[in-house]
């Protein structure tokens, strides 16, 4: 009772804190009349679920997190591309080859731009798909486990950035290339950046069944830097839009020398004839390393595997595959509306943001009006294919999202606001500022022929006063606003972690119910997995320990184990034996120089030891599973090197 | 005459009903069970709701000490039971039928009843016995030890009929679909005897 007393005290103190805040200062956005209302809006009373799931990257956390709308609830932080000690994430022996690659084991990722897998332009909740940017690699996050199932690593790529975008079928999922460089990677001179240095656009594709990716083909474009993408969808389904930036291809002091040209480029990829190119044996292998590193629900094992060529593709010498829409002052975001017809530069450098009609870009495309052409890519005319622009709608512009009202919203940095614009007519509806410097924004279903109308939240790059003060280091805010009337309303400031790039949300009945509760332990073929205690043993080979453990509520079995010396290397091979919902159970083991485990219902998790000290040492279980957990612990003796004490492990014997 | 014989076939046939569906279903909620856990108690066995229940209720009851809930072969009833539901069942059919040829039958028909409603009590008894041990014939090293306001040691046994808090636990013990065609079933022979006797006392 008093935690719940305290608990109301809590709210009442939060809602006078709100109040106070709200009469103070005028940055909550919204009308003080209007605060009962907006609360109503994104509460979701205890025990009721959300209406959306978020999938908001977690940045250089290398992860991704999943939230609530209208709630702003974090629910998980699944591991990406980053270690994760909280569960054991690329430190088990199982998990560790699921961050491997061609420069060995990496342990951090920096991760980005999250999108769900779709079937004929709409949101069908399979996977979401991740890239890393530091380290090439795209991954495919299972929405029935909500763990990652799947990590390739891009070659010829880096700094991968325009990713990972897929198109309307998910027949693929895109990964373009931030920086250009050397393809093949060779030692040259930096200076001689200009014609020599290559960016790499790489198609993957997936497997409708099992999601499982595999590089298609990658085209390798002029070095420019290639910022962001979206699919073309409806009309424009087959093409790639890519913006690009840097095409005076500069390789110093970027921020002044790339941002000479007055316009540089949408890169338009039509990847349906470069498919078909390929079909027809098109293309070349080229001599090359990356990962594919692939989990398994059933071994509940990562495998990792070192591929050796990928096939490339010379945009040159595929006639009508790629051409160049011109397109002013650096654009960053590259979005397409969600009819296909208009795609939108977002210029960061300018006030305006520009719009080309899919439908007049083909008609170019057919009239052959090229206004000349770059490394034998043709350039279409800009007066040709525009068709219209934002005009000074406020200060760089990043990244547009649609509504399902032909409304368009778009991001400025430097203003620090979302302002929503009509498509066709390019007039500004409404402006709201953010807190502060938006970089993305989402709206459910967003990189989608069906983007929801009901919210849109921006993620912002600076948090500086919004919360309670934490000293220097601050986690980022995201604001969501009630977009479902003429003016945006913001309904919720709330924080994200690590920095969130772009986020994906869905409509949470599309995937909740296929969400799993447990491992089926009949299912689990783990080769060091055991089904029952009867099978729980401890063998050795030479000064290797194997030990074959099981968890249920509340023992291991053996707890007590006796024989191991300093110089082994043990072998924990946990097998969580429950068979019930959100009952797993932890391993830790005093001095082990690794992180815990953290087994599911059903699975196997491997644990590495080194004893280097002899006596008598504790392991317990981490997760406070029943009201046993505190028993819940064994002892190991540890002998010196020499000794001759025989092996022997027991359970609950005198 | 025949009115009373198809009922006494439809209700009688209607045992038939408990080797499709289950007799009795128990369920148990707890906070941190919001969806429940439960198990179909069947003439021939007893099935969890989902794959896992009867693991876990059994988990869960290893704690206060309780035995494992009973496999086909742990019980002689899972094997007894369904003979002798399907005896009576034919049995009913056949008198049912009978009372197409011969006035008299009706009376049989209450014979039958009778014969149905002691078989049925006796099962009752012998179902209760069985909870009485299960909920009170405890592991002596039970990890906990419960006692009531008297100092007794406490009771597991869930209700025969109805609901009862057990621990952080409510237990609902009610007839499931099989059960209630039983049910139905005994009233519809019981019925029939009367509408033949009625029959009978209207020719005469």
């Amino acid at each position: 009772m008093k935690i719940l007393k305290y608990g109301i005290g809590l709210v009442a103190a939060a809602s006078l804190m709100t109040s106070c805040g709200n009469a103070g200062k005028d940055k909550s956005g919204a009308d003080g009349a209007l605060n009962k209302n907006n609360a109503e809006k994104v509460y979701v009373a205890p025990g009721e679920h959300d209406d959306y799931y978020a999938f908001i990257s977690g940045g250089y956390s290398g992860n991704l997190l999943v939230y609530g709308l209208p709630s702003g609830r974090m629910f998980k932080e699944i591991p990406v591309f980053s270690q994760f000690p909280t569960n054991g994430y690329g430190y088990s022996e199982e998990t560790t080859p699921m961050l491997n690659t061609s420069f060995g084991f990496i342990p951090w990722g920096d991760s980005h731009h999250p999108d769900i897998s779709q079937t004929e332009g709409v949101l069908d909740g399979r996977w979401v798909f991740i890239n890393e940017n530091n380290t090439p690699r795209i991954a495919r996050i299972d929405l029935e486990t909500f763990e990652t199932a799947e990590i390739i690593e891009v070659p010829n790529s880096a700094g991968n950035h325009s990713s990972s975008f897929v198109t309307e079928n998910t027949e693929y999922v895109v990964a373009g290339t931030r920086f250009s460089v050397p393809v093949p990677q060779r030692d040259m001179s930096i200076k001689d950046y200009k014609g020599e240095f290559k960016g790499a656009l790489t198609f993957i594709g997936v497997d409708q069944e099992t999601g499982g990716m595999d590089i298609d083909f990658q085209l390798l474009m002029p070095g420019f830097n290639y910022d962001l993408s979206h699919p073309g969808r409806g009309k424009s389904h087959g093409w790639f839009f890519f913006t690009t930036y840097n095409t005076e291809e500069a390789n110093s002091l970027l921020e002044v020398n790339a941002s000479q040209n007055d316009k540089d480029f949408i890169a338009a990829v039509n990847w349906k004839v470069i498919e078909e190119y390929v079909k027809n044996g098109g293309g070349t292998m080229m001599p090359s390393e990356y990962a594919h590193n692939v989990y398994d629900h059933h071994t509940h094992t990562a495998t990792s595997t070192m591929k050796k060529e990928v096939r490339t593709i010379n945009p040159t010498e595929v006639p009508g595959a790629v051409y160049f829409l011109p397109t002013p002052k650096s654009p960053h975001g590259c979005d397409v509306s969600p009819d296909g017809e208009y795609i939108v530069g977002n210029g960061k450098l300018s006030t305006d943001l520009t719009v080309h009609s899919f439908t007049k870009m083909e008609e170019a495309i057919k009239n052959k009006k090229f206004d000349g052409e770059a490394y034998g890519i043709p350039i279409l005319n800009f007066d040709d294919i525009h068709a219209g622009s934002v005009e000074k709608a406020g200060l760089g512009p990043l990244h547009t999202e649609f509504d399902d009202k032909g409304n368009a919203y778009t991001t400025f940095f430097i203003s620090s606001e979302v302002v929503k614009w009509k498509l066709g007519t390019w007039e500004v509806v409404d402006r709201k500022p953010t807190y502060y410097s938006v970089g993305h924004l989402t709206i459910p279903g967003g990189n989608s022929r069906q983007p929801s109308g009901e919210y849109m939240f921006a993620m912002n790059k600076i948090t500086k006063d919004r919360y309670l003060p934490v000293g220097p280091e601050l986690e980022h805010s995201a604001q969501l606003y009630d977009i479902s009337g003429e003016k945006m309303e913001l309904i919720l400031d709330f924080p994200t972690h690590g920095e969130p790039h772009y986020a994906a949300a869905i409509k949470a009945d599309v995937i909740k119910d296929n969400s799993r509760q447990i491992y089926e332990l009949d299912e689990n073929t783990h080769k060091h997995a055991v089904k029952s205690e009867n099978e729980t043993r401890v063998e050795r080979n030479g000064n290797e320990v194997h030990i074959y453990m099981s968890t249920i509520r509340s023992h291991f079995s053996p707890d007590n184990i006796e024989g191991i010396k300093v110089g082994d290397k043990v072998y924990f091979h946990v097998t969580n034996l429950e068979q019930d919902f959100d009952v797993p159970h932890g391993f830790a083991m005093i001095g082990q120089k690794t992180s815990e485990l953290l087994i599911m219902p059903g699975q196997t998790r491997t644990s590495v030891w080194y004893p280097e000290k002899v006596g008598v040492w504790p392991f317990y279980c981490t997760d406070f599973c029943s009201a046993l957990h505190q028993e819940m612990q064994g002892y190991i003796r540890v002998s010196p090197a020499d000794s001759d004490i025989e092996l022997s492990w027991s359970l609950g014997e005198d | 005459m025949k009115l009373a014989s198809t009922i006494m076939i439809i209700g009688s046939a209607l045992l038939f009903g408990l080797f499709l569906f289950p007799l009795w279903h128990v369920e148990l909620q707890a906070p941190q069970y919001p969806t429940g856990l439960g198990m179909h108690i069947h003439i021939d066995g007893i099935v969890g709701y989902t794959k896992h229940d009867i693991n876990n209720i059994d988990g869960l009851n290893h704690y206060i000490g309780m035995k494992t809930l009973p496999t086909k072969d742990e019980m002689w009833e899972f094997t007894v039971f369904p003979i002798v539901v399907g005896g009576m069942a034919a049995l009913g059919v056949i008198i049912g039928f009978f009372g197409f040829f011969k006035n008299s039958a009706y009376k049989w028909f209450m014979g039958w009843f009778v014969l149905m409603t002691v078989l049925g009590i006796l099962g009752m008894i012998d179902f209760n016995a069985w909870m009485t041990d299960y909920g009170t014939n405890l592991d002596p090293n039970a990890i906990l030890k419960m006692t009531d306001d008297a100092g007794n040691p406490l009771s597991y046994k869930p209700p025969l009929l109805g609901s009862k808090d057990i621990l952080n636990f409510t237990a609902d013990s009610f007839p499931s679909l099989g059960g209630v065609l039983l049910g139905i079933g005994m009233a519809l022979t019981f019925i029939s005897f009367f509408v033949g006797k009625k029959f009978n006392a209207s020719k005469s």
